[in-house]
């Protein structure tokens, strides 16, 4: 019944895809060319990206309220090496560190402090978000060497940018390595019953640890990207993000119950999500307008199993 | 009447202790700095943070019985807009009709929270996340995106908030009677009773006549009526309405409930401490640029603030899940 549900939620996605895609073609005579296209998936593969380990986190039964916190505090550690003369290879490793070291820490609270995941990362997400107001005040980094803009503004081949393709291959992998693999199995265990995962033997908190830590490399890996399009960094970037990406998560049919979800349906809540926000934009309709509309799809993918199992 | 319960008791020895640490920063403070402790510094602290403190009260009756109302700030900014718009159009009829539309107005906005919950028995943070962005959009439709600006408000529509009583302004008075209404109606009344037993426990108040899901409804009515209420003194204090009034506020009333040792399990917390976590934060507000410290270290503070709280209360009890909670 409820892998039903599951399948039913990600044709449903699907549909709205097509049909998204086959009104805004009929409506705007420029949204069908290559480029344009192209150009629509930078707004949302820094998002997506964040979303991929989150969506693990929460199968797992997890909450991670931080990330965008995390991207600022990467973008701030980014900016102030490139202050100090750091080529683009080691900014990339600050970046990917920063992010890892704070998903540690969020990990470190939630197991060995055991504070429930969306208290210690609300606490967490002010705490990042703050230092890096705390660092940079009102000021702005930008001194960035010219290679580094290649990760948020390059292609790869043709019309697929870097962003993309990243997308791309990290989508295959999370989906290979939670459907796929013993480790995606165990993460649907402890999000469904962690007492009964412990006690066949599943180290359940080394699991949290390692999610919040993934979750925590990708947020620097997004900061990378974000801050290599944008060229610059303020404490205010990625503001707000964190509850976007939650939102992508949830549209994708993660249960915030845990121990359901597939990748799948995070890529095409994330593809939906993209094409909307750009397809009302070239119709000149503001993306507060969208945000309605993520607002009722949020409330129905819960509601609509919740319907269907009172019968 | 006379009925407490023991983890009543504990939360009151937290406070106590709470209160002597947020009575000992008020004393460093005016002991390094005299001036901080002037009757008109002491007011200009409460006036910043009496909206806070009443949104984290309603927001601390909803963590109360396992919810969380990730909407609140979007209900107080469409309620505030509300208000604006209502005042443009018959900017005659005065303060009241205004502040009963964000009451009603509030109120509605948060039962349809506490009935999705109720009745459907959806997870919380999904239904608050969702009505977040429609409440949010809904401003937008409302104002076709447009400012209201304070020359587009009448003059009692912006006096209310600011009056003067005793040295201390009619917004303050306001967040001092919702606060003194809390810690009355929480002690003594059935109502509160019921919502405690509800969060602490629900299968047990469900087999003692307690709907818990009637509960919860009832607590994002309150909370959605609070927080229609400060739309429109926010809006009054500010001089504006617009799309992204009180952005990303939810998260920091949220934040104000931790520190004041809300659990989100559920089943505990006071209007004392919830009041003593926001004034914590305003002292420290106010208390940063005295002693020098730029007023950007204010977040990080309060983040380390509320990792200490959560770290010290984690040690105290144990939780059985992390995300919220089970279904209720």
């Amino acid at each position: 019944m409820k892998a039903v549900n599951l399948v039913r939620w990600e044709t449903m996605l699907a549909a709205v895809l097509i049909a998204a895609f086959a009104i805004f073609s009929a409506l705007s005579p420029y949204f069908l060319s290559v480029d344009t296209l192209s150009d629509a998936t930078f707004n949302f593969t820094e998002r997506a990206i964040v979303a991929l380990p989150l969506a693990l986190l929460i199968i797992a039964g997890e909450i991670d309220i931080s990330v965008a916190a995390i991207i600022a505090l990467s973008s701030v550690a980014m900016g102030l090496g490139s202050a100090h003369g750091v080529g683009t290879v080691g900014l990339v490793g600050i970046g990917l560190g920063t992010g890892l070291l704070a998903g540690c820490f969020n990990g470190a609270l939630v197991t060995i402090g055991r504070v429930p995941s969306i208290v210690a990362t609300i606490g967490t997400m002010t705490l990042f978000r703050g230092a890096a107001y705390a660092v940079l005040g009102d000021r702005v980094l930008k001194d960035y060497p010219d290679s580094f803009a290649i990760f948020g503004q390059g292609y790869l081949i043709g019309p697929i940018s870097i962003e993309l393709a990243l997308f791309a291959l990290f989508a295959i992998l999370f989906g290979l390595f939670l459907h796929r693999t013993r480790w995606g199995r165990v993460v649907f265990a402890v999000g469904a019953n962690p007492v009964a995962s412990r006690y066949s033997g599943i180290s359940v908190n080394r699991y949290r640890f390692a999610l919040f830590a993934l979750t925590g490399l990708f947020s620097g890996l997004a900061a990378i990207l974000l801050t290599s399009r944008l060229g610059s960094t303020r404490p205010s970037i990625a503001q707000g993000w964190e509850l976007e990406i939650i939102s992508m998560v949830i549209l994708g049919g993660v249960s915030v119950w845990g121990g359901k979800g597939s990748i799948l349906g995070v890529v095409l809540a994330a593809l939906v999500f993209g094409l909307m926000t750009f397809g009302l934009g070239l119709m000149n309709i503001p993306g507060i307008v969208l945000s309605i509309f993520t607002g009722f799809l949020l409330i129905l993918v819960v509601a609509v199993p919740a319907l269907v199992n009172r019968r | 009447m006379s009925v407490t319960f023991p983890r009543i008791t504990d939360s009151a020895r937290r406070d106590l202790a709470f209160a002597v640490l947020t009575l000992a920063l008020f004393l460093a403070v005016t002991m390094a700095f005299p001036g901080f402790a002037t009757p008109r510094s002491m007011a200009g602290l409460l006036d910043d943070t009496a909206i806070l403190i009443m949104l984290a009260l309603g927001q601390m009756l909803v963590i109360m019985v396992r919810g969380i109302d990730l909407s609140i700030a979007a209900n107080l900014a469409l309620c505030g807009m509300m208000a604006a718009l209502f005042n443009r159009a018959w900017p005659g009829m005065g303060v009241a009709p205004v502040f009963a539309l964000s009451l009603v107005a509030g109120g509605l906005l948060g039962a349809c929270n506490g009935l999705l919950v109720w009745k459907l028995r959806l997870p919380p943070i999904v239904v608050t996340l969702g009505t977040m962005s429609i409440y949010r959009g809904a401003i937008y439709l409302l104002s076709k995106g447009a400012w209201v600006n304070e020359n587009e408000m009448s003059r009692e529509f912006l006096a209310f908030p600011r009056g003067e009583f005793l040295g201390v302004s009619v917004l303050s008075w306001i967040s001092i009677a919702v606060a003194a209404a809390f810690v009355f109606a929480l002690q003594r009344s059935k109502a509160a009773r019921d919502l405690y037993a509800a969060g602490g426990n629900p299968e047990a108040a469900n087999y003692s006549g307690i709907d818990p899901g009637r509960m919860q409804f009832l607590a994002y009515t309150i909370c959605g009526a609070i927080a229609g209420v400060c739309g429109y003194l926010w809006v009054a204090r500010f001089a504006v309405a617009y799309t992204d009034s009180a952005l990303g506020f939810e998260l920091s009333v949220i934040a104000a409930c931790l520190i004041g040792g809300v659990a989100i399990a559920g089943g505990t917390g006071t209007a004392v401490g919830v009041v003593l976590g926001c004034l914590f934060i305003g002292i420290i507000r106010s208390s940063l640029p005295l002693v020098g410290i730029s007023a950007f270290w204010q977040m990080f503070i309060n983040g380390a603030v509320i990792l200490v709280a959560v770290l010290l209360s984690a040690r105290q009890r144990q939780f059985k899940r992390t995300i919220l909670e089970a279904r209720a």
